[in-house]
Protein backbone atom coordinates (compact mmCIF):
# COMPACT_ATOMS: atom_id res chain seq x y z
CA UNK A 1 0.00 0.00 0.00
CA UNK A 2 2.53 2.30 0.83
CA UNK A 3 3.97 1.94 -3.12
CA UNK A 4 1.05 4.09 -4.05
CA UNK A 5 2.69 7.40 -2.89
CA UNK A 6 4.82 6.75 -5.47
CA UNK A 7 3.01 4.56 -8.30
CA UNK A 8 0.70 7.08 -8.91
CA UNK A 9 2.90 9.22 -11.20
CA UNK A 10 4.77 6.43 -12.79
CA UNK A 11 1.39 5.23 -14.03
CA UNK A 12 0.56 8.48 -15.22
CA UNK A 13 3.78 8.68 -16.96
CA UNK A 14 2.94 5.13 -18.63
CA UNK A 15 -0.09 6.24 -19.86
CA UNK A 16 1.49 9.10 -20.94
CA UNK A 17 3.62 7.31 -23.13
CA UNK A 18 0.97 4.67 -24.26
CA UNK A 19 -0.50 7.15 -25.78
CA UNK A 20 2.45 9.35 -27.22
CA UNK A 21 4.39 6.81 -28.65
CA UNK A 22 2.99 6.72 -32.22
CA UNK A 23 3.89 10.48 -32.45
CA UNK A 24 7.30 10.07 -31.28
CA UNK A 25 7.94 7.78 -33.87
CA UNK A 26 7.16 9.47 -36.39
CA UNK A 27 7.76 13.61 -35.50
CA UNK A 28 10.27 15.03 -33.94
CA UNK A 29 9.37 15.33 -29.98
CA UNK A 30 9.73 19.23 -30.48
CA UNK A 31 7.67 19.85 -33.05
CA UNK A 32 4.37 18.63 -31.66
CA UNK A 33 2.94 18.53 -28.41
CA UNK A 34 0.28 15.86 -27.55
CA UNK A 35 -2.19 16.38 -24.92
CA UNK A 36 -1.87 13.09 -22.56
CA UNK A 37 -5.48 13.73 -21.45
CA UNK A 38 -7.45 14.02 -24.86
CA UNK A 39 -4.88 13.13 -27.36
CA UNK A 40 -5.43 16.56 -28.65
CA UNK A 41 -2.22 17.46 -31.22
CA UNK A 42 -0.72 21.21 -31.49
CA UNK A 43 2.65 22.53 -32.70
CA UNK A 44 4.54 23.11 -30.60
CA UNK A 45 4.95 27.64 -31.49
CA UNK A 46 1.17 27.29 -30.95
CA UNK A 47 1.66 25.18 -27.52
CA UNK A 48 4.13 27.42 -26.01
CA UNK A 49 2.44 30.65 -26.59
CA UNK A 50 -0.80 29.56 -25.31
CA UNK A 51 1.50 28.95 -21.84
CA UNK A 52 1.48 25.15 -22.27
CA UNK A 53 -2.44 24.57 -22.04
CA UNK A 54 -4.01 22.26 -24.61
CA UNK A 55 -6.55 24.27 -26.73
CA UNK A 56 -9.20 21.45 -26.62
CA UNK A 57 -9.49 20.22 -23.42
CA UNK A 58 -7.91 23.04 -21.21
CA UNK A 59 -5.48 20.36 -19.51
CA UNK A 60 -2.35 22.46 -18.28
CA UNK A 61 0.61 20.72 -18.72
CA UNK A 62 3.78 20.42 -16.53
CA UNK A 63 6.04 23.58 -16.47
CA UNK A 64 9.41 23.76 -15.30
CA UNK A 65 10.20 26.14 -12.48
CA UNK A 66 12.37 28.69 -14.55
CA UNK A 67 8.83 28.89 -16.34
CA UNK A 68 6.88 29.10 -13.68
CA UNK A 69 8.86 31.88 -12.19
CA UNK A 70 8.69 33.96 -15.71
CA UNK A 71 5.03 33.98 -16.11
CA UNK A 72 4.37 34.60 -12.19
CA UNK A 73 6.93 37.25 -10.61
CA UNK A 74 7.70 41.08 -11.77
CA UNK A 75 10.61 40.97 -13.84
CA UNK A 76 13.91 40.62 -11.81
CA UNK A 77 12.13 40.22 -8.71
CA UNK A 78 12.83 37.21 -8.03
CA UNK A 79 16.03 36.76 -5.09
CA UNK A 80 16.75 33.08 -4.86
CA UNK A 81 17.33 31.31 -0.94
CA UNK A 82 19.56 28.62 -0.22
CA UNK A 83 20.55 27.63 -4.00
CA UNK A 84 23.13 26.15 -2.41
CA UNK A 85 21.65 23.55 -1.05
CA UNK A 86 22.65 19.58 -2.57
CA UNK A 87 21.28 16.47 -1.14
CA UNK A 88 23.47 13.61 -0.04
CA UNK A 89 23.25 10.28 -0.04
CA UNK A 90 22.46 9.62 3.60
CA UNK A 91 21.68 5.61 2.99
CA UNK A 92 24.55 4.58 0.47
CA UNK A 93 21.34 4.34 -1.70
CA UNK A 94 22.27 2.19 -4.65
CA UNK A 95 22.26 4.54 -7.87
CA UNK A 96 21.03 7.94 -6.21
CA UNK A 97 23.98 10.18 -6.34
CA UNK A 98 23.66 9.30 -10.11
CA UNK A 99 19.87 9.79 -10.69
CA UNK A 100 19.94 13.24 -9.13
CA UNK A 101 23.44 14.13 -11.08
CA UNK A 102 21.73 13.29 -14.36
CA UNK A 103 18.54 15.19 -12.98
CA UNK A 104 20.89 18.29 -12.26
CA UNK A 105 22.12 17.92 -15.88
CA UNK A 106 18.70 17.83 -17.53
CA UNK A 107 17.25 20.81 -15.82
CA UNK A 108 19.95 22.77 -14.37
CA UNK A 109 18.23 23.04 -10.72
CA UNK A 110 19.83 21.41 -7.70
CA UNK A 111 16.92 19.66 -6.61
CA UNK A 112 13.08 19.79 -7.14
CA UNK A 113 12.41 23.00 -5.81
CA UNK A 114 13.31 26.57 -6.42
CA UNK A 115 12.17 29.01 -3.04
CA UNK A 116 13.13 32.83 -2.87
CA UNK A 117 11.61 36.07 -2.36
CA UNK A 118 9.45 37.90 -5.32
CA UNK A 119 7.44 40.34 -5.69
CA UNK A 120 4.16 39.48 -7.79
CA UNK A 121 1.94 42.57 -9.35
CA UNK A 122 4.32 44.69 -6.58
CA UNK A 123 3.04 42.34 -3.98
CA UNK A 124 5.90 41.08 -2.12
CA UNK A 125 6.20 37.41 -0.75
CA UNK A 126 7.93 34.37 -0.39
CA UNK A 127 7.97 32.04 -3.03
CA UNK A 128 8.57 28.01 -3.65
CA UNK A 129 8.40 26.28 -7.15
CA UNK A 130 8.67 22.86 -7.24
CA UNK A 131 9.66 21.57 -10.73
CA UNK A 132 8.30 17.96 -11.38
CA UNK A 133 11.79 17.25 -14.11
CA UNK A 134 13.68 16.77 -11.66
CA UNK A 135 13.31 13.01 -10.56
CA UNK A 136 9.67 13.75 -10.36
CA UNK A 137 9.93 16.77 -8.09
CA UNK A 138 10.29 13.75 -5.21
CA UNK A 139 10.97 15.36 -1.72
CA UNK A 140 14.06 14.63 -0.08
CA UNK A 141 16.44 16.47 2.26
CA UNK A 142 16.85 19.49 0.28
CA UNK A 143 13.58 19.92 -0.74
CA UNK A 144 11.90 19.92 2.89
CA UNK A 145 14.99 22.26 4.19
CA UNK A 146 14.20 24.97 1.48
CA UNK A 147 10.16 24.55 2.16
CA UNK A 148 11.42 25.14 6.00
CA UNK A 149 13.60 27.59 5.69
CA UNK A 150 11.39 29.63 2.81
CA UNK A 151 8.46 29.44 5.82
CA UNK A 152 10.87 30.64 8.77
CA UNK A 153 12.15 33.77 6.65
CA UNK A 154 8.72 34.32 5.95
CA UNK A 155 7.52 34.45 9.39
CA UNK A 156 10.50 36.31 10.64
CA UNK A 157 9.89 39.10 7.80
CA UNK A 158 5.82 38.89 7.96
CA UNK A 159 5.62 37.61 4.42
CA UNK A 160 2.74 35.47 3.18
CA UNK A 161 4.11 32.41 1.09
CA UNK A 162 2.53 31.44 -2.40
CA UNK A 163 4.01 27.48 -3.27
CA UNK A 164 3.80 25.82 -6.41
CA UNK A 165 3.54 22.25 -5.78
CA UNK A 166 4.25 19.30 -8.13
CA UNK A 167 5.69 15.71 -6.85
CA UNK A 168 5.47 12.41 -7.13
CA UNK A 169 6.19 12.09 -3.25
CA UNK A 170 8.85 11.18 -0.82
CA UNK A 171 12.32 10.38 -2.51
CA UNK A 172 12.69 6.70 -1.06
CA UNK A 173 16.28 6.93 -1.79
CA UNK A 174 16.87 8.85 1.25
CA UNK A 175 14.29 6.37 3.42
CA UNK A 176 12.85 7.45 6.55
CA UNK A 177 14.33 11.02 6.20
CA UNK A 178 12.58 11.90 3.90
CA UNK A 179 9.36 10.88 5.24
CA UNK A 180 10.41 13.33 8.52
CA UNK A 181 10.67 16.26 5.87
CA UNK A 182 6.89 15.67 5.75
CA UNK A 183 6.36 16.91 9.99
CA UNK A 184 9.51 19.13 9.38
CA UNK A 185 7.51 21.04 6.52
CA UNK A 186 4.41 20.96 8.28
CA UNK A 187 5.54 22.49 11.65
CA UNK A 188 6.92 25.26 9.85
CA UNK A 189 3.57 26.00 8.13
CA UNK A 190 2.16 26.04 11.52
CA UNK A 191 4.22 28.84 13.00
CA UNK A 192 3.48 30.58 9.70
CA UNK A 193 -0.07 30.33 10.59
CA UNK A 194 0.25 30.98 14.12
CA UNK A 195 1.70 34.71 12.94
CA UNK A 196 -1.23 35.29 11.35
CA UNK A 197 0.34 34.66 7.86
CA UNK A 198 -0.98 34.06 4.77
CA UNK A 199 -0.35 30.70 2.53
CA UNK A 200 -1.65 30.17 -0.89
CA UNK A 201 -0.47 26.96 -2.29
CA UNK A 202 -1.28 25.83 -6.02
CA UNK A 203 -1.88 22.90 -7.01
CA UNK A 204 -0.37 21.48 -10.13
CA UNK A 205 0.10 18.52 -12.34
CA UNK A 206 1.48 16.39 -10.58
CA UNK A 207 0.68 16.49 -6.70
CA UNK A 208 0.81 13.39 -5.22
CA UNK A 209 2.03 11.66 -1.78
CA UNK A 210 3.52 12.25 0.74
CA UNK A 211 3.48 16.14 -0.65
CA UNK A 212 -0.25 16.12 -0.73
CA UNK A 213 -0.09 15.25 2.75
CA UNK A 214 1.71 17.47 3.99
CA UNK A 215 2.30 21.00 3.07
CA UNK A 216 0.15 20.76 -0.22
CA UNK A 217 -2.94 20.80 1.84
CA UNK A 218 -2.24 22.91 4.18
CA UNK A 219 -2.77 26.87 2.32
CA UNK A 220 -5.12 29.17 3.72
CA UNK A 221 -6.12 28.92 0.72
CA UNK A 222 -6.31 26.24 -1.84
CA UNK A 223 -5.71 26.90 -6.12
CA UNK A 224 -5.34 23.99 -8.73
CA UNK A 225 -4.68 24.51 -12.10
CA UNK A 226 -7.38 22.73 -14.30
CA UNK A 227 -7.40 19.22 -15.08
CA UNK A 228 -3.87 18.85 -13.21
CA UNK A 229 -3.74 15.03 -10.91
CA UNK A 230 -4.04 15.54 -7.45
CA UNK A 231 -4.16 12.84 -5.17
CA UNK A 232 -2.65 10.59 -2.29
CA UNK A 233 -3.12 7.27 -3.55
CA UNK A 234 -1.69 5.81 -7.09
CA UNK A 235 -4.80 5.26 -9.37
CA UNK A 236 -3.43 1.93 -10.92
CA UNK A 237 -2.91 0.30 -6.84
CA UNK A 238 -6.79 1.41 -6.28
CA UNK A 239 -7.80 -0.07 -9.65
CA UNK A 240 -6.36 -3.21 -8.98
CA UNK A 241 -7.65 -3.18 -4.87
CA UNK A 242 -11.47 -2.54 -6.71
CA UNK A 243 -10.79 -4.51 -10.30
CA UNK A 244 -12.18 -1.65 -12.07
CA UNK A 245 -11.52 1.17 -14.27
CA UNK A 246 -11.67 4.31 -12.56
CA UNK A 247 -13.16 7.55 -14.13
CA UNK A 248 -11.57 9.87 -16.18
CA UNK A 249 -11.56 12.44 -13.82
CA UNK A 250 -11.02 10.74 -10.57
CA UNK A 251 -7.95 12.64 -8.76
CA UNK A 252 -8.23 15.69 -10.97
CA UNK A 253 -8.53 19.17 -10.04
CA UNK A 254 -12.17 19.25 -10.82
CA UNK A 255 -13.15 16.06 -8.21
CA UNK A 256 -11.22 17.76 -5.38
CA UNK A 257 -12.96 20.84 -6.16
CA UNK A 258 -16.03 18.79 -6.07
CA UNK A 259 -15.00 16.93 -2.62
CA UNK A 260 -14.02 19.97 -1.04
CA UNK A 261 -10.26 20.19 -0.79
CA UNK A 262 -10.17 22.41 -3.42
CA UNK A 263 -10.77 26.47 -3.26
CA UNK A 264 -10.82 27.77 -6.87
CA UNK A 265 -9.55 26.42 -10.11
CA UNK A 266 -7.65 29.10 -11.91
CA UNK A 267 -6.56 28.77 -15.22
CA UNK A 268 -3.06 29.08 -15.72
CA UNK A 269 -3.25 32.52 -17.86
CA UNK A 270 -5.29 34.37 -14.99
CA UNK A 271 -3.16 32.96 -12.12
CA UNK A 272 -0.78 35.80 -11.73
CA UNK A 273 -3.41 38.43 -11.52
CA UNK A 274 -5.68 36.27 -8.91
CA UNK A 275 -2.50 35.71 -6.93
CA UNK A 276 -1.47 39.27 -6.60
CA UNK A 277 -5.44 40.20 -5.85
CA UNK A 278 -5.80 37.92 -2.98
CA UNK A 279 -2.04 39.07 -1.92
CA UNK A 280 -3.82 42.28 -1.88
CA UNK A 281 -6.79 41.49 0.52
CA UNK A 282 -4.63 39.86 3.29
CA UNK A 283 -2.18 42.87 3.08
CA UNK A 284 -3.50 43.75 6.92
CA UNK A 285 -2.42 40.31 7.83
CA UNK A 286 0.95 41.52 6.75
CA UNK A 287 1.37 45.40 8.18
CA UNK A 288 -0.76 44.97 11.07
CA UNK A 289 0.05 44.21 14.25
CA UNK A 290 1.80 41.10 15.27
CA UNK A 291 -0.99 39.15 17.09
CA UNK A 292 1.54 35.90 18.43
CA UNK B 1 21.86 -6.42 21.05
CA UNK B 2 19.11 -7.39 17.89
CA UNK B 3 21.14 -9.56 15.06
CA UNK B 4 18.40 -9.69 12.99
CA UNK B 5 17.99 -8.57 9.87
CA UNK B 6 15.88 -6.06 8.81
CA UNK B 7 13.45 -8.35 6.42
CA UNK B 8 13.68 -11.51 9.25
CA UNK B 9 12.06 -8.42 11.59
CA UNK B 10 9.29 -7.80 9.19
CA UNK B 11 8.85 -11.64 9.20
CA UNK B 12 8.82 -11.58 12.92
CA UNK B 13 6.60 -8.70 13.18
CA UNK B 14 4.08 -10.31 10.88
CA UNK B 15 3.51 -13.60 13.04
CA UNK B 16 -0.19 -14.28 13.64
CA UNK B 17 0.57 -13.72 17.57
CA UNK B 18 1.97 -10.77 17.52
CA UNK B 19 0.74 -8.68 19.91
CA UNK B 20 -1.51 -5.63 19.38
CA UNK B 21 -2.70 -2.92 20.46
CA UNK B 22 -5.80 -4.35 21.77
CA UNK B 23 -3.40 -7.28 23.72
CA UNK B 24 -1.46 -4.27 24.99
CA UNK B 25 -3.99 -1.96 26.29
CA UNK B 26 -5.51 -3.90 29.04
CA UNK B 27 -1.94 -4.66 30.23
CA UNK B 28 -0.39 -0.90 30.33
CA UNK B 29 -3.38 1.02 31.19
CA UNK B 30 -5.55 0.63 34.44
CA UNK B 31 -8.81 1.76 32.93
CA UNK B 32 -9.78 2.20 29.26
CA UNK B 33 -12.86 4.00 28.39
CA UNK B 34 -13.15 4.17 24.12
CA UNK B 35 -14.10 7.02 22.37
CA UNK B 36 -15.72 6.99 18.75
CA UNK B 37 -16.20 8.89 16.09
CA UNK B 38 -14.65 12.08 14.57
CA UNK B 39 -17.70 14.24 14.45
CA UNK B 40 -17.94 14.63 10.58
CA UNK B 41 -18.24 11.05 8.73
CA UNK B 42 -18.27 8.16 10.69
CA UNK B 43 -15.97 5.78 13.29
CA UNK B 44 -12.87 4.59 11.88
CA UNK B 45 -12.57 0.91 13.44
CA UNK B 46 -9.07 0.60 12.42
CA UNK B 47 -7.95 3.37 14.88
CA UNK B 48 -8.90 2.56 18.50
CA UNK B 49 -8.70 6.03 20.45
CA UNK B 50 -9.82 6.63 24.53
CA UNK B 51 -8.98 7.87 27.80
CA UNK B 52 -7.00 5.49 29.94
CA UNK B 53 -4.79 5.97 33.46
CA UNK B 54 -1.12 4.63 33.69
CA UNK B 55 0.21 4.83 37.61
CA UNK B 56 -2.89 6.74 38.28
CA UNK B 57 -2.58 9.26 35.26
CA UNK B 58 -5.27 9.58 32.82
CA UNK B 59 -3.71 9.65 29.60
CA UNK B 60 -5.59 9.55 25.71
CA UNK B 61 -4.10 6.60 23.95
CA UNK B 62 -4.60 6.29 20.27
CA UNK B 63 -3.44 3.37 18.04
CA UNK B 64 -3.84 1.90 14.76
CA UNK B 65 -5.66 -1.68 15.33
CA UNK B 66 -4.03 -4.66 13.49
CA UNK B 67 -6.50 -7.23 13.64
CA UNK B 68 -5.88 -10.80 15.76
CA UNK B 69 -7.30 -13.38 13.67
CA UNK B 70 -9.44 -12.56 9.83
CA UNK B 71 -12.57 -11.28 11.38
CA UNK B 72 -11.02 -8.54 13.36
CA UNK B 73 -8.85 -7.81 10.46
CA UNK B 74 -11.25 -7.17 8.49
CA UNK B 75 -13.35 -4.97 10.73
CA UNK B 76 -10.00 -3.19 11.27
CA UNK B 77 -9.32 -2.92 7.66
CA UNK B 78 -6.02 -4.56 8.42
CA UNK B 79 -5.34 -1.36 10.63
CA UNK B 80 -5.15 0.66 7.41
CA UNK B 81 -7.10 3.76 8.76
CA UNK B 82 -9.49 5.94 6.39
CA UNK B 83 -9.72 9.92 6.58
CA UNK B 84 -11.81 9.70 8.94
CA UNK B 85 -9.77 7.64 11.14
CA UNK B 86 -7.11 10.65 11.34
CA UNK B 87 -9.69 12.83 12.12
CA UNK B 88 -10.92 10.59 15.20
CA UNK B 89 -7.10 10.80 16.24
CA UNK B 90 -6.69 14.73 16.03
CA UNK B 91 -10.48 15.30 17.89
CA UNK B 92 -9.20 12.72 21.01
CA UNK B 93 -5.60 14.53 20.95
CA UNK B 94 -7.51 18.15 20.99
CA UNK B 95 -9.46 16.89 23.53
CA UNK B 96 -6.38 15.88 25.90
CA UNK B 97 -5.08 19.14 25.12
CA UNK B 98 -7.81 20.89 26.43
CA UNK B 99 -7.73 19.08 30.14
CA UNK B 100 -3.91 19.02 30.05
CA UNK B 101 -3.72 15.12 29.00
CA UNK B 102 -0.59 13.51 27.74
CA UNK B 103 -1.48 11.30 24.52
CA UNK B 104 0.55 8.43 23.71
CA UNK B 105 -0.03 7.54 20.39
CA UNK B 106 0.71 3.19 19.25
CA UNK B 107 2.43 3.04 15.60
CA UNK B 108 1.49 -0.40 13.79
CA UNK B 109 0.19 0.21 10.38
CA UNK B 110 1.28 -1.21 6.96
CA UNK B 111 0.10 2.43 5.47
CA UNK B 112 -2.70 4.46 5.36
CA UNK B 113 -5.67 2.93 3.40
CA UNK B 114 -5.45 3.42 -0.48
CA UNK B 115 -9.32 3.78 -2.30
CA UNK B 116 -11.51 5.98 -3.90
CA UNK B 117 -13.33 6.52 -0.65
CA UNK B 118 -10.05 7.74 1.22
CA UNK B 119 -9.59 9.97 -1.53
CA UNK B 120 -12.97 11.04 -1.93
CA UNK B 121 -12.86 12.15 1.50
CA UNK B 122 -9.41 13.68 1.88
CA UNK B 123 -6.67 10.90 2.66
CA UNK B 124 -4.21 13.79 2.41
CA UNK B 125 -5.72 16.78 4.02
CA UNK B 126 -6.53 14.74 6.68
CA UNK B 127 -2.75 12.87 7.22
CA UNK B 128 -1.33 16.78 6.71
CA UNK B 129 -3.32 18.26 9.01
CA UNK B 130 -2.36 15.89 11.63
CA UNK B 131 1.13 16.96 11.02
CA UNK B 132 0.03 20.02 11.48
CA UNK B 133 -1.71 20.03 14.79
CA UNK B 134 0.29 18.04 16.87
CA UNK B 135 3.26 19.97 15.90
CA UNK B 136 1.79 22.62 17.94
CA UNK B 137 -0.84 20.42 20.34
CA UNK B 138 -0.23 21.64 24.01
CA UNK B 139 0.14 18.96 26.06
CA UNK B 140 3.00 15.97 25.73
CA UNK B 141 2.94 13.42 23.21
CA UNK B 142 4.58 9.93 23.40
CA UNK B 143 4.76 7.79 20.06
CA UNK B 144 5.32 4.22 20.38
CA UNK B 145 6.13 2.07 17.23
CA UNK B 146 4.47 -1.45 18.12
CA UNK B 147 5.12 -3.31 14.85
CA UNK B 148 5.01 -2.20 11.23
CA UNK B 149 5.54 2.37 10.89
CA UNK B 150 4.47 2.26 7.32
CA UNK B 151 4.99 6.01 5.54
CA UNK B 152 2.86 8.65 5.90
CA UNK B 153 -0.15 6.75 7.73
CA UNK B 154 2.36 6.17 10.44
CA UNK B 155 3.64 9.53 10.79
CA UNK B 156 0.93 10.88 10.98
CA UNK B 157 0.64 9.26 14.54
CA UNK B 158 3.80 10.33 14.95
CA UNK B 159 4.57 13.87 15.39
CA UNK B 160 5.75 13.48 18.85
CA UNK B 161 8.25 15.22 22.04
CA UNK B 162 9.24 11.10 22.22
CA UNK B 163 9.47 8.39 19.57
CA UNK B 164 9.83 4.84 20.85
CA UNK B 165 10.30 1.78 18.89
CA UNK B 166 10.07 -1.95 20.05
CA UNK B 167 13.03 -3.98 19.46
CA UNK B 168 12.06 -5.75 15.99
CA UNK B 169 9.54 -2.56 14.88
CA UNK B 170 10.11 -1.02 11.57
CA UNK B 171 9.47 2.51 10.24
CA UNK B 172 9.70 3.07 6.84
CA UNK B 173 8.72 5.47 4.07
CA UNK B 174 7.40 3.02 1.69
CA UNK B 175 7.09 -0.88 2.20
CA UNK B 176 10.30 -2.44 1.03
CA UNK B 177 8.16 -4.21 -2.10
CA UNK B 178 6.57 -1.26 -3.21
CA UNK B 179 10.97 0.34 -3.52
CA UNK B 180 11.63 -2.94 -5.55
CA UNK B 181 8.83 -2.79 -7.80
CA UNK B 182 9.32 1.06 -8.27
CA UNK B 183 13.42 1.01 -8.50
CA UNK B 184 13.86 -2.80 -9.63
CA UNK B 185 10.93 -3.30 -11.21
CA UNK B 186 10.66 -6.42 -9.52
CA UNK B 187 8.90 -7.11 -6.62
CA UNK B 188 10.60 -10.09 -5.51
CA UNK B 189 13.98 -8.10 -4.17
CA UNK B 190 11.55 -6.91 -1.48
CA UNK B 191 14.08 -8.56 0.79
CA UNK B 192 17.22 -6.57 -0.45
CA UNK B 193 14.89 -3.43 -0.33
CA UNK B 194 14.57 -3.96 3.18
CA UNK B 195 18.30 -3.80 4.21
CA UNK B 196 19.00 -0.71 2.05
CA UNK B 197 16.02 0.98 3.17
CA UNK B 198 17.30 0.90 6.94
CA UNK B 199 14.54 1.07 8.67
CA UNK B 200 15.25 -0.97 11.85
CA UNK B 201 14.87 0.43 15.19
CA UNK B 202 18.92 1.13 15.65
CA UNK B 203 18.77 2.52 11.98
CA UNK B 204 16.26 5.29 13.43
CA UNK B 205 18.31 5.85 16.50
CA UNK B 206 21.00 6.26 14.52
CA UNK B 207 19.23 8.94 12.42
CA UNK B 208 17.97 10.98 15.58
CA UNK B 209 14.66 9.82 14.84
CA UNK B 210 13.93 7.43 17.50
CA UNK B 211 14.59 8.41 21.14
CA UNK B 212 14.94 4.60 22.89
CA UNK B 213 14.32 1.05 21.88
CA UNK B 214 11.92 -1.37 23.97
CA UNK B 215 13.32 -4.61 24.49
CA UNK B 216 11.00 -7.38 23.44
CA UNK B 217 10.46 -10.59 24.90
CA UNK B 218 13.29 -13.62 24.11
CA UNK B 219 12.38 -14.41 20.65
CA UNK B 220 9.67 -11.80 19.98
CA UNK B 221 7.14 -9.47 22.14
CA UNK B 222 4.64 -13.19 20.92
CA UNK B 223 6.52 -15.19 23.10
CA UNK B 224 5.65 -13.23 26.64
CA UNK B 225 3.30 -10.67 25.95
CA UNK B 226 3.03 -9.28 29.49
CA UNK B 227 6.69 -9.06 29.68
CA UNK B 228 6.90 -6.54 26.73
CA UNK B 229 3.68 -4.61 27.92
CA UNK B 230 6.21 -3.64 31.00
CA UNK B 231 8.88 -2.57 29.32
CA UNK B 232 6.44 0.15 27.32
CA UNK B 233 4.54 0.88 30.54
CA UNK B 234 7.94 1.63 31.88
CA UNK B 235 9.64 3.63 29.28
CA UNK B 236 6.37 5.72 29.17
CA UNK B 237 6.45 6.51 32.32
CA UNK B 238 9.97 7.42 32.23
CA UNK B 239 9.68 9.50 29.31
CA UNK B 240 6.41 11.04 30.68
CA UNK B 241 8.55 12.19 33.91
CA UNK B 242 10.97 13.92 31.79
CA UNK B 243 8.25 15.55 29.73
CA UNK B 244 5.78 16.50 32.44
CA UNK B 245 8.37 18.58 34.04
CA UNK B 246 8.87 20.85 30.66
CA UNK B 247 6.52 24.13 30.24
CA UNK B 248 4.41 24.19 27.21
CA UNK B 249 6.48 26.65 25.36
CA UNK B 250 9.71 24.93 26.27
CA UNK B 251 8.05 21.56 24.84
CA UNK B 252 6.97 22.82 21.82
CA UNK B 253 9.76 24.58 21.05
CA UNK B 254 11.56 21.04 21.31
CA UNK B 255 9.31 19.21 19.83
CA UNK B 256 9.72 21.62 16.50
CA UNK B 257 13.99 21.05 16.98
CA UNK B 258 13.29 17.39 16.61
CA UNK B 259 11.87 17.31 13.43
CA UNK B 260 13.32 20.76 12.23
CA UNK B 261 16.86 18.71 12.32
CA UNK B 262 16.00 16.01 10.45
CA UNK B 263 17.49 15.97 6.95
CA UNK B 264 20.96 15.40 5.21
CA UNK B 265 22.50 17.86 2.81
CA UNK B 266 25.31 19.82 2.09
CA UNK B 267 25.66 23.16 1.20
CA UNK B 268 28.38 24.59 -1.25
CA UNK B 269 30.60 27.29 -1.29
CA UNK B 270 33.09 25.84 -3.37
CA UNK B 271 32.70 28.31 -6.65
CA UNK B 272 34.35 25.04 -8.71
CA UNK B 273 31.21 22.94 -8.10
CA UNK B 274 29.01 26.06 -9.07
CA UNK B 275 30.68 25.76 -12.29
CA UNK B 276 30.21 21.96 -12.31
CA UNK B 277 25.94 22.55 -12.74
Amino acid sequence: MLEDLFKVVKSRLDYDNKGSNHVRSNIPNDLLFKCPRCQNVMFMDEFKSAMKVCSACNYHARISARERLEITVDKDSFVEYDADLVSKDPLNFEGYPEKVEAAQKATGLRDAILTGECTIRTRKCVIGVMDSHFMMASMGSVVGEKIARAFERATEKRLPVVLFTASGGARMQEGILSLMQMAKTSAAIARHSDAGLLYITVLTDPTTGGVTASFASLGDIIIAEPKVLIGFAGRRVIEDTIKQRLPDDFQSAEFLLEHGFVDMIVSRVNMRRTISKLLKLHLSATEGPNHE
Amino acid sequence: MNELTAWERIELIRHKNRPTINDYIPMIFDEFYEMHGDRCFGDDPAIIGGIGKISGIPVTVIGQVKGRDLEENKRTNFACPHPEGYRKALRLAKQAEKFHRPVICFIDTPGAFCGVAAEERGQGEAIARNLLEFSRLKTPVISVVLGEGGSGGALALGVCDALFMLQNAVYSVISPRGCASILWKDATREKDAAERLHITAEDLVSFGICDGIIPESQGGAHTNPELTAENIADTILESLRIITQKSVANLLEARYNKFRKIGEFEEITNSSDTERL
